[in-house]
């Protein structure tokens, strides 16, 4: 009998998973004993990282998408193709354009993060995002030609993906307008829905200063209700106006619908056991990465090492072992703190992050491992 | 036992989330309620019992009831 392993999702989660157990099973594998399936829905792989620096002209779309034909061990089968159901009783996958159903003994849901901008009403057609290719190319445009006048860089809703962005985000615009000379016509303004900088209290505690020091207003317990493309203000929950000039947001997340539709989590994130990865809904099923709920960041270092552990644990279950590698919560992040400075953060869900001393080495260590990314999508580092 | 008597239009549970979590399912359900819904969050994190006043206090809604007698915390809030 065949071991078939169905991954659903093939962006780093995904990728670094399919791999990993390409690894560890290839004798199975090779023996017509497993068989592994990354669906995904398109050819390519995206390392979203890259689109931070897109709207500052220093990388461009094509430097995060590589064919995921070329990073996937050639013993994992790729589908290019979208699930529209998941039946976890039947254990089975409805595919958009293949005639049958793709049957699983074990599931992975990988499935990442998607927008919600029309949770917002305006947020669409008045405010800009670096989430997405097409958001950091449209907001370049505006940066590139912006001199004067109020950015307003406005985190709408949490969860999202790579936490720290938002903070780097205004710290780079900051340095950028101040290397170029316009930083006393641009004034900037970083708002969050809650009562600090930042989710985590120990990096809210570290960016405040820095923020302040920096002349960046802060808005806190501010939740975006309502943007008017028009007038220009986008408007929170509790009663705030901001007038803006450029409006760059951090949209709503969600997860995926075919996620929900499954009774696998609301909004389309799967609920798990946060050590072990397994859906609480439903049986051999385990989520990682965005798609899994554990309560850590939504971040590429997190899908990576929880794909290790998936590895072991799923290739521990197909020899019949008991499996024993678990997620410790282990999230590292570099956080740009302006053009050429940089702060690296590592924690997990016992100890909290001390953010390190911003330099240029760690500045040019994240832009190397942006380079290097590459490789762990291989499933190499 | 508790003597709190109202009856929630909707219940968030967010027990087992880290903060800011709760808050931000608490404020993700308000964003879809309609005037006069009384949510009910239920959270077991400490951090909550500031985190959601401060908030509601920021705003027109209001927290009717906060009941710390179980093993969570159960937060009543009403939808301006």
């Amino acid at each position: 009998m065949t071991d078939r392993i169905a991954i659903l999702g093939g962006g780093t989660g995904g990728a670094v998973l399919a791999n990993g157990l390409a690894e560890r099973l290839g004798a199975e594998i090779d023996a017509g004993d497993v068989e592994v399936t990354l669906i995904n829905d398109g050819p390519d792989h995206v390392y979203k990282p890259v689109w931070l620096y897109i709207p500052f002209g220093q990388r461009e779309p094509a430097d995060g998408r590589r064919p995921l034909r070329d990073l996937v061990d050639s013993r994992v089968d790729l589908a290019v193709d979208r699930v529209t159901e998941i039946d976890t009783d039947a254990k089975e996958l409805a595919l958009r354009d293949a005639p049958d159903a793709l049957d699983y003994d074990y599931l992975v849901v990988a499935t990442g993060s998607t927008l919600a901008d029309d949770e917002i009403p305006g947020l669409a057609a008045g405010g800009h995002d670096y989430y997405s290719e097409s958001g950091a190319l449209a907001l370049r445009d505006e940066l590139l030609s912006m001199t004067e006048g109020h950015l307003v860089l406005s985190v709408v809703g949490t969860p999202h993906m790579c936490p720290a962005a938002p903070l780097e985000f205004v710290f780079m615009a900051d340095d950028w307008f101040r290397e170029r000379g316009l930083r006393d016509d641009v004034e900037i303004t970083y708002t969050y829905p809650i009562q600090r900088v930042h989710g985590n209290p120990h990096i809210a505690e570290w960016a405040a200063p820095i923020m302040d020091e920096r002349d960046i207003n802060v808005e806190t317990f501010f939740n975006a209700e309502s943007v008017d493309p028009d007038a220009k203000t986008i408007t929170s929950m509790e009663g705030t106006d901001l007038d803006y000039d450029l409006l760059v947001t951090i949209p709503p997340h969600r997860g995926v619908d075919v996620v929900e539709e499954a009774g696998l989590g609301d909004r389309g994130w799967v609920d798990v056991d946060k050590h072990t990865l397994e859906a609480e809904a439903a049986e051999d099923v385990y989520a990682l990465g965005d798609a899994a709920t554990t309560g850590v960041p939504k971040a590429g270092s997190v899908a990576h090492y929880q794909a290790g552990v998936l590895s072991q644990r799923l290739a521990s279950e197909i020899r019949g072992r008991p499996a024993t590698a678990t997620y410790d919560g282990k999230t590292l992040c570099f956080v740009e703190t302006g053009m050429d400075a940089a702060s690296f953060v590592e924690f997990d869900y016992e100890n909290p992050p001390s953010p390190a001393p911003p330099s240029e080495k760690l500045h040019w260590s994240k832009l190397a491992y942006n380079e290097s990314y590459w490789l762990t999508a291989r499933g190499l580092l | 036992m508790t003597d709190i008597d109202i009856e929630p239009t909707d219940t968030v549970d967010a027990r087992g989330a880290a903060c800011p979590g709760p808050l931000m399912d608490l404020i993700g359900r308000v964003r879809s309620a309609s005037p006069g819904d009384v949510i009910l969050l239920l959270s077991d994190a400490d951090q909550s019992l500031t985190d959601v006043s401060e908030w509601v206090d920021e705003t027109d809604n209001e927290l009717l009831a906060v009941d710390e007698t179980g093993d969570d915390y159960r937060f009543y809030v009403e939808v301006a």
